[in-house]
């Protein structure tokens, strides 16, 4: 019957953060293959270098930290967003595009020197893999930050409307969701991998 | 709490928007679970790898279950259940893909090169 279901969500109901949660869930399993496919190639060096030889785990570590950081700031302003602060809730998005443009900055520092030191993609079976994973989820953030730019666009001309409301509830989903990977990334790929 | 009685008005943030409360203890508890495994292998704390992997993966299973309960608000209620529904049976995916491809790939390794090395590839297959 109606009614039951008119107790239970007073409003009318969007599906579109369900749908959003759902795209995050398959992309979830996009991230599983490329896991599984580091874990069976990981250790396959082809007589190249090795994870220990080559990760710069304090660097790793800064990158984890912006990521952290920009994981709460991004929380800051779903709060301003609550309180219906728009200046507020634009500041803690630039806040977080920064961050997140910080990890971005010095994932490729870390990329180019890899390449630089000829341990490039094409290097061993490790180096294809860990490369594809990392670049992936740097892929993701990147587009996380297009994105973010451009939902700033459009809060600051139309404002916090419904539509707008809805965007950004998408994106901090999107955003926290890559900081989940991450923790998988930084734990499987670089301390598993510094391990003797 | 003021705050918290804003968010129950009558939009779809009511599902997706935490306390400022929430934002600071997930915050506090990444932070503790991130700077442990990075303190473990950095350290060199153990001496035995194996030991320390299975602590910084089990720290790392304990870290996603504070970002999906304290950063994404993941509960029962979420969307009538039916988040927490997919994210169960991505999990449960997930698990499959990772530990069957593992599973696999070993024995393959295995039984391809009896050296057990992958770029062994000289000398007659058995």
């Amino acid at each position: 019957m109606p009614r039951y279901y008119l107790t239970i969500e007073h409003h009318p109901h969007n599906g579109t953060l369900l749908g959003f949660w759902l795209y995050l869930m398959s992309d979830c399993l996009v991230f599983a293959c490329l896991f599984a496919v580091y874990a069976v190639l990981g250790r396959h060096f082809a007589g190249g270098p090795t994870g220990a030889e080559l990760f710069d785990l304090p660097l790793v570590a800064v990158n984890t930290s912006l990521l952290l950081l920009s994981s709460i700031t991004y929380g800051f302003a779903m709060l301003s967003m609550g309180g219906n602060r728009l200046r507020e809730t634009l500041l803690w998005l630039a806040v977080t595009g920064l961050l997140g443009a910080g990890f971005i900055g010095l994932e490729l520092h870390e990329f180019g020197h890899l390449i630089a030191d000829g341990a490039g993609p094409r290097r061993s079976a490790f180096l294809s893999s860990f490369f594809t994973l990392v670049g992936t989820h740097g892929l993701h953030v990147t587009f996380g930050i297009v994105w973010l730019i451009t939902l700033m666009t459009q809060l600051s001309r139309h404002g916090l409307t419904p539509a707008n409301r809805r965007r950004v509830m998408c994106l901090s989903m999107f955003w926290h969701f890559l900081d989940v990977v991450w923790i998988g990334v930084f734990t499987v790929v670089y301390l598993l991998g510094a391990l003797p | 709490m003021s705050a918290e009685g804003e968010l129950h008005g009558h939009d779809s943030t009511i599902e997706h928007a935490g306390s400022l409360k929430d934002y600071v203890t997930g915050f506090l508890l990444a932070v503790l679970l991130t700077a442990v495994p990075f303190w473990l292998v950095m350290g060199r704390v153990f001496d035995h790898s194996g030991l320390t992997a299975a602590i910084i993966i089990g720290l790392a299973v304990v870290q996603i279950v504070v970002h999906m309960v304290y950063f994404l608000h993941m509960n029962t209620r979420a969307e009538g259940g039916w988040s927490l529904l997919a994210l169960l049976f991505t999990t449960m995916l997930v698990v499959i893909a990772l530990s069957g491809s593992l599973w696999v790939m070993y024995h393959l390794d295995h039984n391809m090169s009896p050296q057990g090395m992958p770029d062994a590839m000289q000398g007659p297959m058995p």
